[in-house]
Protein backbone atom coordinates (compact mmCIF):
# COMPACT_ATOMS: atom_id res chain seq x y z
CA UNK A 1 0.00 0.00 0.00
CA UNK A 2 1.16 3.65 -0.81
CA UNK A 3 2.28 5.91 1.87
CA UNK A 4 -0.37 8.38 2.64
CA UNK A 5 2.14 11.32 1.98
CA UNK A 6 5.18 11.19 0.06
CA UNK A 7 7.63 14.44 -0.30
CA UNK A 8 11.02 13.57 -2.44
CA UNK A 9 13.62 16.14 -2.13
CA UNK A 10 11.22 19.50 -2.20
CA UNK A 11 12.61 22.63 -3.17
CA UNK A 12 11.36 26.39 -3.85
CA UNK A 13 12.25 29.34 -3.73
CA UNK A 14 10.77 32.68 -3.65
CA UNK A 15 13.31 35.48 -5.44
CA UNK A 16 16.11 35.44 -3.23
CA UNK A 17 14.35 33.50 -0.39
CA UNK A 18 14.85 29.68 0.14
CA UNK A 19 11.54 28.75 1.09
CA UNK A 20 12.13 25.18 1.16
CA UNK A 21 15.06 23.04 0.57
CA UNK A 22 15.72 19.38 -0.09
CA UNK A 23 12.14 17.85 1.90
CA UNK A 24 12.33 14.46 2.48
CA UNK A 25 9.31 12.93 4.62
CA UNK A 26 7.12 10.08 4.32
CA UNK A 27 4.45 9.78 6.23
CA UNK A 28 2.49 5.95 6.40
CA UNK A 29 -1.23 5.48 6.67
CA UNK A 30 -2.81 5.85 10.14
CA UNK A 31 0.00 8.09 11.74
CA UNK A 32 -0.54 11.45 13.19
CA UNK A 33 2.28 14.15 12.31
CA UNK A 34 3.28 17.37 13.57
CA UNK A 35 5.26 19.71 11.70
CA UNK A 36 6.61 21.77 14.22
CA UNK A 37 8.84 25.13 13.58
CA UNK A 38 8.76 28.37 14.16
CA UNK A 39 7.39 31.38 11.99
CA UNK A 40 9.37 31.36 8.95
CA UNK A 41 10.58 27.47 8.60
CA UNK A 42 8.81 26.57 5.25
CA UNK A 43 5.88 24.55 6.89
CA UNK A 44 2.96 26.18 5.31
CA UNK A 45 5.16 26.57 2.07
CA UNK A 46 5.43 22.79 2.81
CA UNK A 47 1.63 22.49 2.91
CA UNK A 48 0.78 24.02 -0.22
CA UNK A 49 2.92 21.76 -2.07
CA UNK A 50 1.76 18.66 -0.98
CA UNK A 51 -1.71 20.10 -1.41
CA UNK A 52 -0.83 21.03 -4.79
CA UNK A 53 -1.60 24.73 -4.84
CA UNK A 54 2.28 25.63 -4.75
CA UNK A 55 4.07 24.16 -7.51
CA UNK A 56 7.66 22.71 -6.43
CA UNK A 57 10.95 24.42 -7.95
CA UNK A 58 12.33 20.48 -8.24
CA UNK A 59 10.85 17.65 -6.39
CA UNK A 60 7.91 15.27 -6.17
CA UNK A 61 4.64 15.31 -3.81
CA UNK A 62 2.81 12.04 -3.74
CA UNK A 63 -0.51 11.97 -2.06
CA UNK A 64 -2.00 8.35 -1.70
CA UNK A 65 0.38 7.13 -4.36
CA UNK A 66 -1.43 9.82 -6.56
CA UNK A 67 -0.34 13.66 -7.31
CA UNK A 68 -2.02 16.08 -4.81
CA UNK A 69 -4.63 17.16 -7.94
CA UNK A 70 -5.62 14.05 -8.37
CA UNK A 71 -6.13 13.24 -4.90
CA UNK A 72 -7.86 16.72 -4.41
CA UNK A 73 -10.00 15.70 -7.01
CA UNK A 74 -10.72 12.06 -5.64
CA UNK A 75 -12.21 13.87 -2.35
CA UNK A 76 -9.47 11.70 -0.53
CA UNK A 77 -8.10 15.04 1.07
CA UNK A 78 -9.37 17.43 3.66
CA UNK A 79 -7.35 20.70 4.50
CA UNK A 80 -7.55 22.96 6.46
CA UNK A 81 -5.52 26.72 5.24
CA UNK A 82 -3.61 28.98 7.69
CA UNK A 83 -5.11 31.93 5.85
CA UNK A 84 -8.87 31.30 5.74
CA UNK A 85 -12.19 32.88 6.18
CA UNK A 86 -15.98 32.15 5.48
CA UNK A 87 -17.75 33.97 2.42
CA UNK A 88 -20.40 36.18 3.78
CA UNK A 89 -24.04 36.24 3.27
CA UNK A 90 -24.34 32.01 4.24
CA UNK A 91 -24.46 29.73 6.95
CA UNK A 92 -22.13 27.03 8.05
CA UNK A 93 -24.74 24.35 7.35
CA UNK A 94 -25.10 25.42 3.83
CA UNK A 95 -21.64 25.66 3.56
CA UNK A 96 -21.20 22.66 4.95
CA UNK A 97 -23.99 20.67 2.42
CA UNK A 98 -22.56 22.45 -0.39
CA UNK A 99 -19.49 20.95 0.11
CA UNK A 100 -20.19 17.83 1.39
CA UNK A 101 -21.92 17.55 -2.28
CA UNK A 102 -18.60 18.20 -4.18
CA UNK A 103 -17.24 14.68 -2.01
CA UNK A 104 -18.38 10.90 -3.45
CA UNK A 105 -18.55 9.77 0.22
CA UNK A 106 -19.01 12.67 2.61
CA UNK A 107 -19.54 12.81 5.91
CA UNK A 108 -23.33 13.98 7.32
CA UNK A 109 -23.45 17.33 7.73
CA UNK A 110 -25.62 17.24 11.24
CA UNK A 111 -23.01 14.76 12.31
CA UNK A 112 -20.16 17.07 11.42
CA UNK A 113 -21.63 19.93 13.10
CA UNK A 114 -22.14 17.74 16.64
CA UNK A 115 -18.71 16.73 15.91
CA UNK A 116 -16.92 20.44 15.91
CA UNK A 117 -19.40 21.43 18.30
CA UNK A 118 -21.27 24.24 16.15
CA UNK A 119 -24.68 23.58 16.49
CA UNK A 120 -26.05 26.50 18.36
CA UNK A 121 -24.29 28.77 15.77
CA UNK A 122 -25.21 26.32 12.48
CA UNK A 123 -28.08 28.45 10.98
CA UNK A 124 -26.26 32.07 11.93
CA UNK A 125 -24.67 34.43 8.53
CA UNK A 126 -20.88 33.44 9.02
CA UNK A 127 -20.61 37.16 9.19
CA UNK A 128 -21.68 36.65 12.54
CA UNK A 129 -19.82 34.29 14.14
CA UNK A 130 -16.83 34.95 16.18
CA UNK A 131 -13.33 33.65 15.13
CA UNK A 132 -13.46 30.60 17.01
CA UNK A 133 -16.62 29.66 16.14
CA UNK A 134 -15.06 30.73 12.09
CA UNK A 135 -12.47 28.38 12.61
CA UNK A 136 -14.49 25.49 13.92
CA UNK A 137 -16.54 25.68 10.88
CA UNK A 138 -13.46 25.58 8.24
CA UNK A 139 -12.40 22.67 10.69
CA UNK A 140 -15.97 21.15 9.57
CA UNK A 141 -15.19 21.99 6.15
CA UNK A 142 -11.71 20.12 6.05
CA UNK A 143 -13.84 16.98 7.71
CA UNK A 144 -17.20 16.92 5.75
CA UNK A 145 -15.59 14.94 2.67
CA UNK A 146 -14.32 11.84 5.02
CA UNK A 147 -10.56 12.63 3.46
CA UNK A 148 -8.34 9.80 4.22
CA UNK A 149 -5.82 12.95 5.14
CA UNK A 150 -6.26 15.56 7.03
CA UNK A 151 -3.54 18.71 6.42
CA UNK A 152 -4.10 21.54 9.17
CA UNK A 153 -2.18 24.51 8.65
CA UNK A 154 -1.48 26.13 12.16
CA UNK A 155 -5.21 25.04 12.77
CA UNK A 156 -5.80 26.51 16.38
CA UNK A 157 -4.18 29.94 16.02
CA UNK A 158 -6.64 32.14 17.28
CA UNK A 159 -8.58 29.73 19.15
CA UNK A 160 -10.20 30.29 22.91
CA UNK A 161 -8.93 27.41 25.05
CA UNK A 162 -12.07 25.62 25.29
CA UNK A 163 -12.76 25.69 21.35
CA UNK A 164 -8.80 24.47 21.44
CA UNK A 165 -9.90 21.43 23.73
CA UNK A 166 -12.67 20.56 21.60
CA UNK A 167 -10.81 21.00 18.59
CA UNK A 168 -8.45 18.57 19.38
CA UNK A 169 -10.66 16.16 21.10
CA UNK A 170 -12.05 15.71 17.32
CA UNK A 171 -8.99 15.79 15.23
CA UNK A 172 -8.19 12.97 17.94
CA UNK A 173 -11.66 10.77 17.21
CA UNK A 174 -10.77 11.39 13.42
CA UNK A 175 -7.05 9.49 13.85
CA UNK A 176 -8.69 6.97 15.85
CA UNK A 177 -10.25 5.93 12.67
CA UNK A 178 -7.12 5.11 10.93
CA UNK A 179 -7.04 8.51 9.13
CA UNK A 180 -3.54 10.23 8.78
CA UNK A 181 -2.90 13.63 10.12
CA UNK A 182 -0.50 15.94 9.22
CA UNK A 183 -0.55 19.57 11.25
CA UNK A 184 1.63 22.46 11.15
CA UNK A 185 2.19 24.57 14.50
CA UNK A 186 4.36 26.30 16.28
CA UNK A 187 2.97 24.79 19.78
CA UNK A 188 5.64 22.76 21.33
CA UNK A 189 2.72 21.91 23.48
CA UNK A 190 0.68 20.22 20.97
CA UNK A 191 3.05 18.66 18.98
CA UNK A 192 3.82 16.93 22.10
CA UNK A 193 0.43 16.02 23.01
CA UNK A 194 -1.08 15.28 19.69
CA UNK A 195 1.43 13.97 17.81
CA UNK A 196 3.06 10.26 16.71
CA UNK A 197 6.02 11.62 15.08
CA UNK A 198 7.40 15.55 15.07
CA UNK A 199 9.44 16.56 11.80
CA UNK A 200 10.88 19.87 13.19
CA UNK A 201 11.75 22.15 10.15
CA UNK A 202 13.72 25.45 10.26
CA UNK A 203 14.69 27.39 7.66
CA UNK A 204 13.22 25.01 5.43
CA UNK A 205 15.44 22.14 5.88
CA UNK A 206 13.84 19.26 8.40
CA UNK A 207 16.02 19.38 11.55
CA UNK A 208 14.80 16.45 13.34
CA UNK A 209 11.89 14.05 11.90
CA UNK A 210 11.23 10.86 14.67
CA UNK A 211 8.64 9.71 17.62
CA UNK A 212 8.16 12.70 19.46
CA UNK A 213 10.31 10.88 22.44
CA UNK A 214 13.27 10.18 20.21
CA UNK A 215 13.04 14.01 19.14
CA UNK A 216 13.66 14.82 22.60
CA UNK A 217 16.48 12.31 22.79
CA UNK A 218 18.15 13.50 19.96
CA UNK A 219 19.30 15.91 22.04
CA UNK A 220 21.27 14.48 24.69
CA UNK A 221 22.17 17.90 26.54
CA UNK A 222 21.10 18.03 30.32
CA UNK A 223 20.90 21.47 32.13
CA UNK A 224 22.43 21.48 35.84
CA UNK A 225 21.24 24.18 38.16
CA UNK A 226 22.69 24.50 41.58
CA UNK A 227 23.02 27.44 44.42
CA UNK A 228 26.68 27.93 44.44
CA UNK A 229 27.90 31.54 46.07
CA UNK A 230 30.75 33.57 45.13
CA UNK A 231 31.85 31.47 41.34
CA UNK A 232 32.46 33.19 37.92
CA UNK A 233 31.04 31.97 34.66
CA UNK A 234 34.64 31.10 33.46
CA UNK A 235 35.39 28.86 35.85
CA UNK A 236 32.53 26.60 35.30
CA UNK A 237 32.98 26.32 31.95
CA UNK A 238 36.32 24.75 32.93
CA UNK A 239 34.60 21.58 34.49
CA UNK A 240 34.48 18.75 31.91
CA UNK A 241 31.37 18.40 29.20
CA UNK A 242 30.08 21.86 30.34
CA UNK A 243 28.48 23.82 26.87
CA UNK A 244 27.41 26.68 28.85
CA UNK A 245 27.09 28.41 32.21
CA UNK A 246 25.55 31.48 33.49
CA UNK A 247 24.88 32.58 36.92
CA UNK A 248 22.64 34.77 38.70
CA UNK A 249 23.76 35.95 42.39
CA UNK A 250 24.09 32.29 43.59
CA UNK A 251 22.37 30.41 41.40
CA UNK A 252 24.57 28.65 38.77
CA UNK A 253 22.72 27.22 35.70
CA UNK A 254 25.19 24.93 33.08
CA UNK A 255 24.21 22.79 30.36
CA UNK A 256 26.10 19.74 30.36
CA UNK A 257 26.94 16.91 27.11
CA UNK A 258 27.60 14.45 30.41
CA UNK A 259 25.97 15.34 33.45
CA UNK A 260 26.79 12.63 34.93
CA UNK A 261 30.91 13.66 34.82
CA UNK A 262 29.86 17.25 34.94
CA UNK A 263 28.59 16.58 38.51
CA UNK A 264 31.74 14.50 39.73
CA UNK A 265 33.63 17.16 38.92
CA UNK A 266 31.27 19.75 40.29
CA UNK A 267 30.98 18.28 43.55
CA UNK A 268 34.78 17.56 43.90
CA UNK A 269 36.03 21.17 42.93
CA UNK A 270 33.22 23.04 44.89
CA UNK A 271 32.43 20.96 48.04
CA UNK A 272 29.42 23.56 49.54
CA UNK A 273 27.95 23.71 46.20
CA UNK A 274 23.61 22.70 47.40
CA UNK A 275 20.31 22.08 45.91
CA UNK A 276 21.63 20.64 43.00
CA UNK A 277 18.72 19.69 39.97
CA UNK A 278 19.32 17.93 36.65
CA UNK A 279 16.90 18.32 34.27
CA UNK A 280 16.53 16.58 30.60
CA UNK A 281 15.65 18.85 27.57
CA UNK A 282 11.69 19.01 27.21
CA UNK A 283 10.71 19.71 23.40
CA UNK A 284 11.08 23.51 23.65
CA UNK A 285 14.81 23.21 24.51
CA UNK A 286 15.38 20.26 21.36
CA UNK A 287 13.53 22.76 19.08
CA UNK A 288 15.93 25.87 20.34
CA UNK A 289 18.70 23.53 20.28
CA UNK A 290 18.02 22.16 16.58
CA UNK A 291 16.63 25.10 14.69
CA UNK A 292 19.28 27.27 15.90
CA UNK A 293 22.19 25.05 15.04
CA UNK A 294 21.23 25.25 11.02
CA UNK A 295 23.39 27.60 9.56
CA UNK A 296 21.31 30.82 7.95
CA UNK B 1 -21.74 14.44 -6.21
CA UNK B 2 -23.16 16.94 -7.51
CA UNK B 3 -22.06 19.38 -10.12
CA UNK B 4 -24.76 22.37 -9.84
CA UNK B 5 -24.51 22.30 -5.61
CA UNK B 6 -21.80 25.38 -5.92
CA UNK B 7 -23.65 27.04 -8.42
CA UNK B 8 -26.62 27.09 -6.26
CA UNK B 9 -24.55 28.37 -3.09
CA UNK B 10 -23.21 31.33 -5.01
CA UNK B 11 -27.17 32.31 -6.09
CA UNK B 12 -27.89 32.70 -2.97
CA UNK B 13 -25.14 34.37 -1.33
CA UNK B 14 -25.23 36.76 -4.05
CA UNK B 15 -29.04 37.20 -3.56
CA UNK B 16 -29.05 37.70 0.29
CA UNK B 17 -26.57 40.89 -0.28
CA UNK B 18 -28.70 43.47 -0.46
CA UNK B 19 -26.22 46.32 -1.01
CA UNK B 20 -24.73 44.71 -3.69
CA UNK B 21 -28.39 43.99 -5.81
CA UNK B 22 -29.57 47.31 -4.64
CA UNK B 23 -26.65 49.14 -6.05
CA UNK B 24 -26.21 46.67 -9.37
CA UNK B 25 -29.96 47.03 -10.36
CA UNK B 26 -30.94 50.45 -9.04
CA UNK B 27 -28.06 52.35 -10.39
CA UNK B 28 -28.54 51.93 -14.26
CA UNK B 29 -32.75 52.45 -13.55
CA UNK B 30 -32.35 55.72 -12.15
CA UNK B 31 -29.16 57.15 -14.38
CA UNK B 32 -32.34 55.58 -17.60
CA UNK B 33 -35.06 57.76 -15.75
CA UNK B 34 -32.53 60.77 -15.29
CA UNK B 35 -31.82 60.80 -18.75
CA UNK B 36 -34.41 59.38 -20.78
CA UNK B 37 -37.07 60.76 -18.59
CA UNK B 38 -36.70 64.38 -19.65
CA UNK B 39 -36.30 63.43 -23.76
CA UNK B 40 -38.61 60.45 -23.94
CA UNK B 41 -40.57 62.52 -26.77
CA UNK B 42 -37.15 62.94 -29.58
CA UNK B 43 -37.85 60.32 -31.94
CA UNK B 44 -34.53 60.01 -33.35
CA UNK B 45 -31.26 60.52 -31.08
CA UNK B 46 -28.62 62.64 -32.94
CA UNK B 47 -29.02 60.83 -36.57
CA UNK B 48 -29.45 57.40 -35.65
CA UNK B 49 -33.81 57.20 -35.92
CA UNK B 50 -33.78 55.33 -32.90
CA UNK B 51 -35.97 57.35 -30.23
CA UNK B 52 -34.34 58.08 -26.89
CA UNK B 53 -36.10 56.29 -24.46
CA UNK B 54 -34.99 52.96 -26.67
CA UNK B 55 -31.51 54.09 -27.11
CA UNK B 56 -31.07 54.59 -23.36
CA UNK B 57 -32.95 51.53 -22.81
CA UNK B 58 -30.21 49.44 -24.64
CA UNK B 59 -27.40 51.73 -23.40
CA UNK B 60 -28.34 51.29 -19.79
CA UNK B 61 -28.73 47.59 -20.20
CA UNK B 62 -25.81 47.43 -22.08
CA UNK B 63 -23.88 49.69 -18.87
CA UNK B 64 -25.79 48.24 -15.89
CA UNK B 65 -25.25 44.51 -17.72
CA UNK B 66 -21.34 45.08 -18.28
CA UNK B 67 -20.80 46.81 -14.80
CA UNK B 68 -22.33 43.73 -13.22
CA UNK B 69 -20.52 41.41 -15.36
CA UNK B 70 -16.96 43.10 -14.08
CA UNK B 71 -18.25 43.53 -10.70
CA UNK B 72 -17.78 39.97 -10.40
CA UNK B 73 -14.14 40.38 -10.15
CA UNK B 74 -14.48 42.29 -7.15
CA UNK B 75 -16.31 39.76 -5.61
CA UNK B 76 -13.39 37.36 -6.72
CA UNK B 77 -11.02 39.39 -5.73
CA UNK B 78 -12.88 39.64 -2.07
CA UNK B 79 -12.81 35.81 -1.67
CA UNK B 80 -8.72 35.30 -2.91
CA UNK B 81 -8.10 38.04 0.17
CA UNK B 82 -10.11 35.91 2.88
CA UNK B 83 -8.64 32.83 1.13
CA UNK B 84 -11.98 31.18 -0.04
CA UNK B 85 -10.33 30.42 -3.17
CA UNK B 86 -7.60 28.77 -1.88
CA UNK B 87 -10.19 26.72 0.31
CA UNK B 88 -12.45 25.69 -2.41
CA UNK B 89 -9.04 24.67 -4.42
CA UNK B 90 -8.48 21.85 -1.77
CA UNK B 91 -12.12 20.22 -2.35
CA UNK B 92 -13.04 18.70 -5.65
CA UNK B 93 -14.79 21.57 -7.19
CA UNK B 94 -13.78 21.75 -10.94
CA UNK B 95 -12.48 24.44 -12.48
CA UNK B 96 -15.93 24.14 -14.73
CA UNK B 97 -17.79 23.62 -11.79
CA UNK B 98 -16.19 27.45 -10.30
CA UNK B 99 -16.76 29.18 -13.41
CA UNK B 100 -20.23 27.87 -13.96
CA UNK B 101 -20.89 29.23 -10.56
CA UNK B 102 -19.34 32.56 -11.45
CA UNK B 103 -21.38 32.93 -15.13
CA UNK B 104 -24.46 31.53 -13.84
CA UNK B 105 -24.54 34.31 -11.10
CA UNK B 106 -23.31 37.42 -12.99
CA UNK B 107 -25.90 36.46 -15.90
CA UNK B 108 -28.75 35.97 -13.71
CA UNK B 109 -28.06 39.50 -12.05
CA UNK B 110 -27.84 40.63 -15.49
CA UNK B 111 -30.91 39.33 -16.87
CA UNK B 112 -32.50 40.83 -13.63
CA UNK B 113 -31.58 44.22 -14.54
CA UNK B 114 -32.39 43.81 -18.39
CA UNK B 115 -35.95 43.39 -17.23
CA UNK B 116 -35.88 45.97 -15.09
CA UNK B 117 -34.51 48.43 -17.61
CA UNK B 118 -36.83 47.22 -20.04
CA UNK B 119 -39.27 47.99 -17.78
CA UNK B 120 -38.52 51.02 -17.65
CA UNK B 121 -38.74 51.51 -21.53
CA UNK B 122 -42.12 50.32 -21.08
CA UNK B 123 -43.13 52.93 -19.20
CA UNK B 124 -41.21 55.61 -21.30
CA UNK B 125 -43.19 54.65 -24.15
CA UNK B 126 -40.69 52.33 -25.83
CA UNK B 127 -42.52 49.93 -28.39
CA UNK B 128 -41.19 46.91 -30.36
CA UNK B 129 -42.45 43.59 -32.46
CA UNK B 130 -41.83 41.01 -29.59
CA UNK B 131 -39.58 39.30 -32.18
CA UNK B 132 -37.55 42.63 -32.03
CA UNK B 133 -37.01 42.29 -28.20
CA UNK B 134 -35.86 39.24 -28.36
CA UNK B 135 -33.32 39.45 -30.40
CA UNK B 136 -31.85 42.79 -28.98
CA UNK B 137 -32.04 40.88 -25.88
CA UNK B 138 -30.48 37.88 -27.19
CA UNK B 139 -27.26 40.26 -28.62
CA UNK B 140 -27.27 42.05 -25.44
CA UNK B 141 -26.27 38.41 -23.61
CA UNK B 142 -24.29 37.33 -26.22
CA UNK B 143 -22.32 40.67 -26.08
CA UNK B 144 -21.38 40.46 -22.28
CA UNK B 145 -19.84 36.98 -22.82
CA UNK B 146 -16.27 39.15 -23.18
CA UNK B 147 -17.16 40.93 -20.10
CA UNK B 148 -18.16 37.68 -17.97
CA UNK B 149 -14.55 36.90 -18.72
CA UNK B 150 -12.95 40.23 -17.78
CA UNK B 151 -14.61 40.31 -14.79
CA UNK B 152 -13.38 37.03 -13.78
CA UNK B 153 -9.51 37.22 -15.38
CA UNK B 154 -9.36 41.19 -13.22
CA UNK B 155 -10.63 39.46 -10.27
CA UNK B 156 -7.60 36.66 -10.35
CA UNK B 157 -5.20 39.08 -11.09
CA UNK B 158 -5.94 42.12 -8.67
CA UNK B 159 -6.15 42.22 -5.04
CA UNK B 160 -9.20 43.60 -3.47
CA UNK B 161 -7.92 46.95 -3.37
CA UNK B 162 -7.01 47.62 -6.58
CA UNK B 163 -10.22 45.73 -8.49
CA UNK B 164 -12.69 48.59 -7.50
CA UNK B 165 -10.66 51.01 -9.31
CA UNK B 166 -9.60 48.55 -12.03
CA UNK B 167 -13.31 47.44 -12.87
CA UNK B 168 -14.94 51.14 -12.56
CA UNK B 169 -12.32 52.61 -14.47
CA UNK B 170 -12.31 50.19 -17.77
CA UNK B 171 -15.99 50.34 -17.42
CA UNK B 172 -16.59 54.15 -17.55
CA UNK B 173 -13.70 53.92 -20.33
CA UNK B 174 -15.50 51.89 -22.51
CA UNK B 175 -18.87 53.13 -21.92
CA UNK B 176 -17.43 56.60 -22.84
CA UNK B 177 -15.65 55.50 -26.38
CA UNK B 178 -18.45 53.06 -27.62
CA UNK B 179 -21.26 55.25 -27.94
CA UNK B 180 -23.13 54.63 -24.43
CA UNK B 181 -24.18 58.31 -23.79
CA UNK B 182 -23.84 59.90 -27.29
CA UNK B 183 -24.09 58.17 -30.57
CA UNK B 184 -20.45 58.14 -32.35
CA UNK B 185 -20.48 59.57 -35.84
CA UNK B 186 -19.63 56.97 -38.38
CA UNK B 187 -16.50 59.19 -40.07
CA UNK B 188 -15.41 60.07 -36.96
CA UNK B 189 -11.80 58.43 -35.84
CA UNK B 190 -13.70 57.02 -32.60
CA UNK B 191 -15.66 55.30 -35.00
CA UNK B 192 -12.90 53.42 -36.35
CA UNK B 193 -11.19 52.57 -33.08
CA UNK B 194 -14.59 51.48 -31.11
CA UNK B 195 -15.82 49.19 -33.86
CA UNK B 196 -13.26 46.73 -32.28
CA UNK B 197 -14.57 46.64 -29.10
CA UNK B 198 -16.89 44.74 -27.76
CA UNK B 199 -18.80 47.28 -26.01
CA UNK B 200 -19.88 49.10 -28.77
CA UNK B 201 -21.53 46.29 -30.42
CA UNK B 202 -23.06 45.82 -27.10
CA UNK B 203 -24.38 48.99 -27.56
CA UNK B 204 -25.27 48.75 -30.75
CA UNK B 205 -27.70 46.04 -29.96
CA UNK B 206 -30.45 48.90 -30.43
CA UNK B 207 -30.12 49.09 -34.06
CA UNK B 208 -32.25 46.16 -33.83
CA UNK B 209 -35.11 47.92 -33.60
CA UNK B 210 -34.69 49.46 -36.72
CA UNK B 211 -35.19 46.15 -38.79
CA UNK B 212 -32.39 43.56 -39.97
CA UNK B 213 -29.78 42.65 -38.15
CA UNK B 214 -27.75 44.81 -35.61
CA UNK B 215 -24.29 43.32 -35.83
CA UNK B 216 -23.40 42.30 -39.02
CA UNK B 217 -19.95 40.05 -39.71
CA UNK B 218 -17.30 42.33 -37.91
CA UNK B 219 -19.59 42.43 -34.88
CA UNK B 220 -19.94 38.63 -34.48
CA UNK B 221 -16.34 38.61 -35.27
CA UNK B 222 -15.35 41.27 -32.53
CA UNK B 223 -17.15 40.10 -29.94
CA UNK B 224 -16.33 36.04 -30.63
CA UNK B 225 -12.58 37.44 -30.79
CA UNK B 226 -13.04 39.30 -27.43
CA UNK B 227 -14.67 36.49 -25.93
CA UNK B 228 -12.02 33.88 -26.64
CA UNK B 229 -9.28 35.85 -25.84
CA UNK B 230 -10.64 37.01 -22.34
CA UNK B 231 -11.38 33.34 -21.16
CA UNK B 232 -8.43 32.29 -22.12
CA UNK B 233 -6.86 34.90 -19.50
CA UNK B 234 -9.63 34.18 -17.27
CA UNK B 235 -8.44 30.34 -18.03
CA UNK B 236 -4.70 31.41 -17.04
CA UNK B 237 -5.48 34.09 -14.17
CA UNK B 238 -7.51 31.24 -12.42
CA UNK B 239 -4.67 28.45 -12.89
CA UNK B 240 -1.54 30.71 -11.78
CA UNK B 241 -3.27 32.00 -8.83
CA UNK B 242 -3.06 29.80 -6.28
CA UNK B 243 -0.71 31.36 -3.97
CA UNK B 244 -1.54 32.81 -0.31
CA UNK B 245 -2.99 36.76 -0.95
Amino acid sequence: MSAAVRLRELTKSYRQVQAVRRVDVSIARGETVALLGPNGAGKSTTIDMLLGLTPPDTGEVELLGRSPREAVDAGLVGAMLQVGDLVRDLTPRELLSTVASLYPEPLRVKDVIQLVGIEGVADRRTQKLSGGESQRVRFALALIGDPQVLVLDEPTAGMDVMSRNAFWLAVRRYAAQGRTVLFATHYLEEAEEFADRVVLMARGDVVADGATSEVRARVGHKTIRATLPGTDVESLLLLPSVLGAENRGSAVRMSTSDSDETLRALLAEYPDVRDIEVTGAGLEEAFLELTEAVPA
Amino acid sequence: MSTWAYTRLELLRTSRNVRFMFFSLGFPLLLYFLIAGPNRHEQSFGDTHIPIPLYFMVTLASFGTMTGMVTTGARIAFERTVGWTRQLRVTPLSAAGYFRAKLITAYSTAVITIVLVYSAGLVLGVSMPAGRWFAMTGLILVGLAPFAALGITLGHLLDSDAVGPAAGGTVSLLAFVSGTWFPIDSDSVLHLFAQWLPSYWLVQASHISLGGAAWGVRGWAVVIGWTAILTATAVAAFRRDTQRV
